[in-house]
């Protein structure tokens, strides 16, 4: 039987960066197919290929048995590919009949197309368990819900061939297990799934074949059943992937952070945060673990300063942080800062770095202060000096303190943050997603990083939805689901499926 | 207060609102498909000025409309092409538009008619007043007659046209299909742009409709309120039309009630100058003229209502991949 | 090796150029329409503005006052605020310049007085500023619409404190009384006898010159300047770095206001010493053309303010002698300006960009 999609020889640039060489594979039909890489290895590109969103610079396309060319969504949407992206495509205050309907919407009054699309959408939810309102708002449905709709969206366009981007990124532990549900009832329909990730435990799970990516080439390309995590993560990278980085043993000093029945509601009187109470002492590691979206972004933000909580008491060394009395959060990140508490945040370009200024300007973003001489005028000299240490000392490349940092790479960027706050010698270090949209190689340098502090004494409070993350570094771990604390345990007690469950929100029992 | 003047304040209403409706409707599509549109005030100039000189000219009203469409259009689309594909700044383009227009419209009036940057008066040019059929027998009719021909009758066509476009309106935006896509378009681009619609399209599109109604905006300011061009004459027209949008939420019918209470304050500032007021006596006109404008401050400041505007306004659309 | 972006002096100095020359080839275009010509009129306007030494010590008085202007504008621009209100808080200015000269111009000595109008223009002006900065920064209402708005309502009102409180007795003219000799500043033809006799170049423009490096070191040497710059660019990020948003943006508009009304000293006390209905004639939206064509940089600034005064100079003498060009060609022009320096700001930057990768690559090739 001929292949669903066959790569031949696909190439493309992008300036001076060649997103994918030579590119050769095929994807059988009726198969889950798991595409797998790190950041920038070109998976995505690939697929954007597939979709429609770029042309190949060499090479074809091969769908069916027939090479197509494909210049756009609406033809890849015609030949039957659709695509659920890592980012839904929704309009937030539309319905989920019409965010299906963009793009279909038959006749230009919309009236008859709503009725007949209405009814269409409530088969299809009901043969493959989709659980979708079609009337439904979508800023009213669940993360889980939402990519429901954007799966709908493509059974709706008849799609046959559907790429799935990073699907569980978002979704709890059960969500995950349903979804895998409904992609197998779509493999038995001989429909075409091709899943692009990087959690090597779910390509063993559900996969039938995997293709490795490595910049931009293949890498590899296997039977799942042939093959394992450590196998293919060796392919992802190249090397053999990190074992366990050098620590001292657990002995941590007097508490530091202190949190006590902190709550959050939101302008609606929704309740983002209920009840919080966790301590992180000098020496250790307590690590969040949790889907993202269960609050945890939240009591990032408010433990350093950039929101208030709604009420509860967090002190440092035994200070109360100052929220009292204040009717917003404008300028309390500075106080927090004075008071020993460093920040490396989960989003960086939008929080974390002035992506125009230079790498110079912005180690001193956030403590811009206390690098002025008299009259409020920076001390230069100082600044260049202080900045070229750091970019030595955290070997940042390019190491030209005068370039946009928005030009470096997300782990040369991340690693100014962070050379930035540990130079700061905080009491205690918020630390958001620190890998994000990381390479490997720094991620390690990361990791050793972040364990060098806290051998050192510093208290340190990570986020991580990377359970990978939250084993090799934490000493603690505190699992969050629906804006509160499900579970705790120590690290000798790593249990994935425990912590799937309290990820879940299945509380301690 | 008689009944006369509460009549005529009503009338007034009515009569100054479109020239803010029109305005309103066409910063409705541009800003629903996600493009800020501040040049209203130099698209309501350019067409005031060429609606009246072109009608002066041919001693023809709807030739004038006409005109003043086309040159509206052109702006649009010149504010598109910076806005959509250059993906310039916005507010600065819209801003240019306006001053560039203060400025060329009274040159060009000047070259072409040397009356000091206006238009000759149109005289009969100018567009007759619908008188409904009947009038005449139930004008002795107390209330009705009044409510029958100066109420609902005997207004200008281009009142009944910004008064029979708000349905329409409506209806184009919540239930066609260049409605759903143009709203999509104003709040995630990228939702409709995987759904393959042309962002740029529909953004142009929004634009050109926008051109359109804010021609009529001109026209109406010149051929039926004034009957010539004067330098500057939309005086903040374009501004307080926006004001209107973010007055109702960028909905078609509260956006017009919106500038129904512009259109109110107007009629009610003509009605209070020369007269004395109890406490405060007689207001100088300087200062009533004014009245709009601090109103305008006050909704802004959220005082009158919350808003939210469509989500990826003013944000020129860069496709992810 | 091919760049991806435009070296410092290609988008400082090439684009900006790039982008006055499509404005000034448009407006060329218009004159020509206008059954003018184009090389004629630049002829006359720069003989007016330049050549002449009295036109050229006009051009520098005009400048003067576009430098404020177009400072006010640039540096709300720096914290992301576009004041489109220096118009009104120029005329605000104004009036507490005027209301310091009645009050004393006849018992303080120039050296209290000068001073004290300075100060009074400044702060009337940053009173104007004040309510727009205060409602962005605390609900959120947009500062273009608001200071648009209060332009307006600086008219009106202007218009009733002048006809009502501040026209003499037996007077028509809508103005004040005539300061006394005290208020005079002193003009700089006193010192340099070239611009000729009693022409109203200032100590304004030595003023004027002092803000610009003033403004240099603030915004880029100084941690306000850095904080100021942080906010324009990013505000989530300058919140996580602990700047005081709505402080840092009532601020700027207080200051913005403020070199706004500093604007009126030079314009009223220069030439004038009254106060006439809407005598700020434009300068308001001619500083924002200043700051868009001078990509808010004090050199920049300085000399697009320059380019201005002698197109206002030049533009004055031009529509003496060609009725067909008004003086109000020079609003469109300025419109012109504006659409091209600051909303099309790149659109040479591509065939630029090519340019340089095609000459380096050139160079390269003949080098190996």
């Amino acid at each position: 039987m001929q292949p669903a999609v066959e790569f031949r020889n696909v190439s493309k640039a992008f300036g001076p960066v060649q997103a994918n060489a030579d590119v050769s594979f095929s994807i059988a039909k009726g198969s889950i197919h798991g595409v797998i890489g790190e950041n920038g290895a070109g998976k995505s590109t690939l697929m954007s290929i597939l979709y429609g969103y770029y042309h190949a610079d060499s090479g074809q396309l091969v769908i069916n048995g027939k090479e197509q060319q494909i210049r756009s969504s609406q033809e890849a949407i015609a030949l039957g590919i659709g695509m659920v992206h890592q980012h839904f495509m929704l309009v937030e205050n539309m319905t989920v009949l019409d965010n299906v309907m963009l793009g279909a919407e038959g006749a230009f009054k919309l009236s008859k197309k709503r009725r007949e699309t209405e009814v269409k959408l409530r088969e299809i939810c009901a043969r493959y368990h989709l659980d979708v309102d079609p009337l439904a708002v979508i800023s009213d449905l669940s993360v889980g819900a939402q990519q429901r709709v954007e799966i709908l969206k493509q059974i709706y366009r008849s799609a046959e061939i559907l790429i799935l981007d990073e699907p569980t990124a978002v979704l709890t532990t059960q969500e995950i297990a349903s979804l895998f549900d409904i992609l197998r009832l779509f493999k038995e329909q001989g429909k075409t799934i091709i899943l692009i990730t990087h959690k090597l435990g779910e390509i063993m799970d559900i996969t039938d074949q995997v293709t490795v990516m490595r910049a931009g080439r293949l890498a590899g390309a296997v039977a799942t059943i042939d093959t394992s995590k450590e196998q293919l993560a060796n392919m992802m990278v190249g090397r053999p992937i990190e074992g366990n980085l050098p620590r001292k043993p657990y002995a941590p000093g007097a508490p530091v952070l202190q949190v006590e029945n902190l709550q959050l509601k939101d302008a609606n009187g929704v309740q983002l945060l209920g009840d919080i109470a966790l301590s992180v002492r000098a020496g250790e590691i307590v690590a969040i673990a949790g889907v993202s979206g269960n609050g945890q972004s939240e009591l990032m933000h408010i433990l350093s300063g950039m929101r208030l909580p709604t009420s509860g008491v967090v002190s440092l060394e035994g200070k109360p942080l100052p929220f009292a009395g204040r009717s917003n959060a404008d300028g309390l990140p500075a106080e927090l800062r004075d008071m020993g508490i460093g920040h490396v945040p989960e989003d960086r370009l939008r929080d974390g770095v002035i992506k125009d200024f230079s790498v110079m300007q912005n180690t001193v973003f956030g403590y811009q202060e206390r690098v002025t001489k008299g009259m409020g005028l920076f001390d230069f000299d100082a600044i260049a000096k202080r900045c070229a240490h750091l970019l030595e000392a955290f070997d940042v490349r390019p190491k030209d303190p005068n370039v946009r940092i928005g030009l470096l790479s997300g782990g040369n960027q991340q690693k100014v943050v962070i050379a930035r706050e540990v130079s700061a010698a905080p009491k205690l270090l918020l630390v958001g997603q620190p890998t994000r949209g990381v390479d490997i190689g720094t991620i390690e340098s990361i990791h050793t990083q972040l364990l060098r502090l806290r051998d050192e004494g510093v208290a340190i409070l990570l986020v991580s939805t990377e359970l990978e993350e939250v084993r090799a570094l934490a000493d603690r771990i505190i699992v969050m689901s629906g804006g509160r604390i499900t579970g705790e345990l120590p690290i000798d007690e790593f249990d994935t499926t425990r912590i799937g469950l309290l990820m879940g929100g299945m509380h301690k029992s | 207060m008689e009944d006369f003047q509460f009549a005529s304040i009503v009338v007034s209403t009515i009569r100054n609102a479109p020239v803010l409706m029109f305005a309103a409707m066409a910063g409705l599509f541009a800003e629903r498909s996600g493009v800020v549109d501040i040049g209203l005030e130099g698209k309501i100039l350019a067409s005031a000025f060429v609606s009246a000189g072109v009608a002066y000219t041919y001693q023809d009203p709807w030739l004038g409309i006409a005109a003043g469409i086309v040159a509206s259009v052109v702006l649009a689309l010149i504010q598109a092409f910076v806005s959509i594909t250059q993906k310039g700044n916005q507010l600065v383009a819209g801003i240019a538009i306006n001053i560039a227009m203060s400025g060329l419209t009274f040159v060009v009036a000047q070259y072409f008619f040397q009356q000091g940057g206006r238009t000759p008066d149109l005289g009969e040019a100018r567009l007759a007043s619908v008188i409904l059929p009947g009038t005449e027998l139930v004008a002795d009719v107390p209330v009705l007659g009044w409510v029958y021909g100066s109420l609902i009758g005997g207004h200008s066509v281009l009142v009944y046209l910004a008064f029979a476009l708000l349905p329409i309106v409506h209806w184009v935006l919540f239930y066609s299909r260049f409605g759903l896509r143009l709203r999509a378009c104003g709040e995630n681009p990228h939702a409709a742009d995987a759904a393959g619609i042309s962002v740029q399209r529909t953004r142009y599109t929004a634009m050109i409709i926008a051109g359109v109604l804010c021609s009529f905006s001109g026209a109406y300011l010149s051929i039926v309120q004034s009957g010539f061009f004067l330098r500057d004459m939309s005086a903040g027209a374009g501004y307080l039309a926006l004001t209107a949008l973010v007055f109702g939420n960028w909905r078609p019918v509260h956006t017009v009630l919106g500038c129904m209470m512009f259109g109110f304050f107007a009629a009610v500032q003509i009605q209070i100058e020369g007269v004395d007021l109890p406490v405060v006596g007689r207001i100088p006109g300087s200062l009533i003229q004014m009245i709009p404008y601090i109103v305008t401050v006050v909704v802004l400041a959220g005082l009158m209502a919350k808003s939210v505007a469509p989500k990826a306004l003013g944000k020129p659309f860069v496709k992810s991949r | 090796m091919k760049t991806t972006e435009l070296p410092r002096w290609a988008s400082g100095f090439v684009l900006p150029v790039l982008n006055l020359l499509s404005a000034l080839l448009v407006a060329a275009l218009v004159i020509h329409l206008l059954g003018e010509s184009p090389v004629e009129s630049l002829q006359i306007l720069v003989n007016s503005a330049v050549i002449n030494p009295e036109g050229l010590s006009y051009t520098l008085f005009y400048a003067s006052t576009f430098v404020f202007t177009g400072l006010a504008v640039s540096i709300a621009m720096k914290a992301g605020l576009f004041n489109i209100g220096a118009e009104g808080q120029m005329y605000l200015g104004g009036l507490g310049l005027t209301l310091a000269m009645l009050a004393f111009d006849a018992t303080l000595s120039p050296w209290l007085l000068i001073p004290l109008a300075i100060v009074a223009s400044a702060v009337f002006g940053a009173a104007w500023a004040f309510l727009p900065g205060y409602l962005q920064a605390k609900r959120g209402s947009h500062v273009v619409v608001t200071t648009i708005m209060f332009n307006f309502i600086a008219a009106g009102l202007m218009n009733f404190i002048i006809v009502k409180y501040m026209i003499p007795e037996g007077d028509q003219n809508p103005a004040s009384r005539t300061f006394t000799d005290a208020a005079a500043i002193p003009l700089l033809s006193n010192w340099l006898p070239f611009f000729g006799e009693s022409t109203p170049l200032n100590l304004a423009f030595i003023l004027a010159l002092v803000a610009l490096v003033v403004y240099w070191v603030a915004v880029s040497r100084s941690s306000w300047g850095y904080r100021l710059q942080a906010t324009g660019l990013n505000a989530h990020a300058a919140h996580y770095a602990g700047v005081r948003i709505s402080r840092t943006i009532i601020i700027a508009m207080l200051i913005s206001g403020a070199l706004a009304g500093l604007a009126a000293v030079n314009s009223i006390l220069g030439s004038t010493h009254y106060l006439s209905l809407n005598f700020p004639a434009g300068a308001g939206f001619i500083g924002i053309a200043i700051a868009l064509m001078g990509r808010q940089h004090p050199v920049g600034i300085l000399l697009s303010s320059i380019l201005f005064g002698a197109l206002i100079q030049g533009g004055f003498d031009l529509s003496l002698e060609k009725p067909n060009i008004p003086q109000e060609t020079f609003i469109f022009i300025q419109g012109l300006i504006i659409l091209f320096c600051g909303a099309m700001e790149n659109m040479y930057a591509p065939a630029v960009l090519k340019l340089i990768n095609a000459t380096r690559s050139n160079n390269g090739a003949s080098k190996g």
